[in-house]
């Protein structure tokens, strides 16, 4: 589904971030991205959202090879691919059910859609019960299965999430975890970077190790595998 | 594009609108006194154009001849006049007739002018009308420069200060209101540029959930025209009631002046007016967005 070859990319102010990256993903895996700050984890999540360009290479997704994707398909992209952040990214003065509903809003969609898909979203993050709440009034983990909801009310093929678990604690970290597997298991694609080697060694999924923007180790059911 | 995707348009721009008051009011103030002046000017250039054409009927020059011309002398005159550019029509007055219509113009008093056809004092004149008024001027020096004319007179003032005062107000009618609009145009690019900076964390959301330009651009632009459009609605009403309320004033105390008071033409003017806020608005976020909000 995700087909990265050799994949380079230098920043105008001459950082190499990523160096001859060649990578595959097949639809439903769970991948992690590892890797010391600066390895490169964040450039290629951005690359794979068409944030940025690869300075040499191509990325396809779907067939689609994004550097010759028009200005104007970028959103149709990213409709496609929920996005998880460490620092959630919810829009503070909108309840935890606008913020969900939020993404199928700028999508067009109509009031009864929204109205049958947010509570399904809602549900599967197990907030139906704080749906009126302002961010600010709910917990990290909350919060962070908001962000979770948002990402998956569009039904993505695809979730790109960066160190989800950074701003939370371990307990509330593993049942977010619980959560991706969740989705992941129901046929998702998830593309993870994190730092979080427990979670790594224990989820016995695929991990990809980035050091100094090249890949490094590529392995089924990996563990964490560096001191950090 | 959901009847939710407009609803959504305009609870935004409300939004924004309310969050930046001062800004907001500001930015229709400047709308409004640029079209305020604007429509005034326009006003009072149509008026005077429309006063100069009932004016331009009765305008006419006058070409005094020097006495004892002959016959021939004044039919070579005649069309000579007749070849003066901007000349449209030309009659012969006798002494006898310009003494007819003397005494005429003194009604009951016409009797102090008895005894004086036997020596009449009055010339033979032309009297001759241009096509427009605007050509009595230039017309009066050819006239005067024909042989066997003594004199020549016209509403000699009148047409020289009304067409002075229409291109005075067209020029620095014109130069007020291009600094004000652009003026206008500034404050509200800076309005809506405002709104961008406030919103610039839920825009870098909306890009990555996959808004479309067109979706994030929206609200703002309809900010920008909300502003527009209100200072032009402001505006029409001023001036709406306020150009009635100097018709009937000079109904009353100037009845010889007669304003343009046609519907269809103050509507077209305030149309325009109306039209031109909302362009004004529009021109206004058009330019921020292009500025500050690249995506």
């Amino acid at each position: 589904m995700i087909q990265l070859y050799n994949v380079s990319k230098i920043y105008p102010n001459g950082v190499k971030a990523l160096n001859d990256v060649t990578l595959h993903i097949r639809k439903g895996e769970f991948v992690f991205l590892v890797g010391p700050s600066g390895a490169g984890k964040s450039t290629l999540t951005k690359l794979l959202c068409r944030e940025e360009l690869p300075s040499r290479g191509q990325v396809i997704i779907n067939g689609r090879n994004l550097a010759r994707m028009k200005n104007r398909e970028i959103p149709y992209l990213r409709r496609k691919i929920g996005m998880v952040f460490q620092d959630f990214r919810l829009i503070p003065n909108k309840t935890v059910f606008e913020n969900v509903a939020f993404a199928l809003e700028i999508t067009g969609a109509s009031r009864k859609e929204i109205k049958k898909v947010v509570p399904m979203a809602l549900r599967m993050v197990g907030l139906e019960k704080k749906a009126g709440m302002l961010p600010a009034h709910l917990s990290g983990g909350e919060q962070q299965r908001t962000c979770v909801a948002r990402a998956i009310v569009n039904n993505p093929v695809l979730i790109l999430a960066d160190e989800p678990t950074g701003n939370l604690d371990p307990e509330t970290s593993w049942e977010l975890m619980k959560l991706f597997r969740d989705i992941n298991r129901r046929g998702t694609t998830i593309i993870m970077a994190t730092h979080a080697w427990d979670i790594v060694d224990a989820m016995k999924k695929r991990v990809v190790e980035l050091s100094q923007g090249s890949v490094v180790r590529d392995e089924e059911s990996g563990g964490y595998g560096y001191e950090s | 594009m959901s009847l939710n995707t407009i609803g959504y348009y305009f609870r935004e721009a409300a939004a924004s609108l309310v969050r930046n008051s001062w800004l907001s009011m500001a930015s229709v103030g400047t709308v409004i006194i640029s079209l305020l002046l604007l429509g005034s000017a326009l006003l009072l250039v149509l008026n005077v154009r429309h006063i100069i054409s009932r004016v331009e009927s009765s305008l006419e020059i006058t070409v005094f001849l020097e006495d004892g011309l002959e016959e021939e002398r004044l039919e070579r005159l005649e069309e000579e006049i007749k070849f003066v550019p901007g000349v449209a029509r030309v009659e012969f007055v006798s002494q006898d007739q310009a003494l007819e219509e003397l005494k005429k113009s003194f009604g009951e008093k016409a009797a102090i002018l008895d005894g004086l056809e036997e020596d009449n004092p009055l010339p033979n004149s032309f009297r001759v009308k241009t096509r427009q008024a605007e050509m009595v001027p230039e017309a009066a020096v050819q006239l005067s420069q024909l042989e066997g004319v003594e004199q020549v007179r016209y509403g000699q003032g009148v047409v020289e200060k009304l067409l002075a005062l229409t291109r005075w107000v067209r020029l620095w009618g014109t130069l007020t209101i291009a600094v004000l609009g652009a003026a206008s145009i500034f404050l509200i690019a800076t309005t809506i540029r405002m709104s961008v900076f406030a919103r610039r964390r839920e825009i870098g959301i909306m890009k990555i959930l996959g808004a479309t330009n067109f979706f994030i651009r929206m609200p703002f632009m309809l900010e920008g025209m909300i502003i527009g459009l209100v200072g032009g609605l402001v505006v029409v009403l001023l001036i709406y009631f306020g150009y009635l309320s100097l018709l009937n004033k000079v109904a009353m105390t100037l009845p010889f002046i007669q304003l343009i008071s046609d519907p269809a033409v103050l509507y077209r003017v305030l149309g325009g007016l109306l039209g031109l806020g909302f362009g004004l608005g529009a021109v206004g976020s058009a330019i921020s967005l292009h500025r500050f909000l690249r995506v």
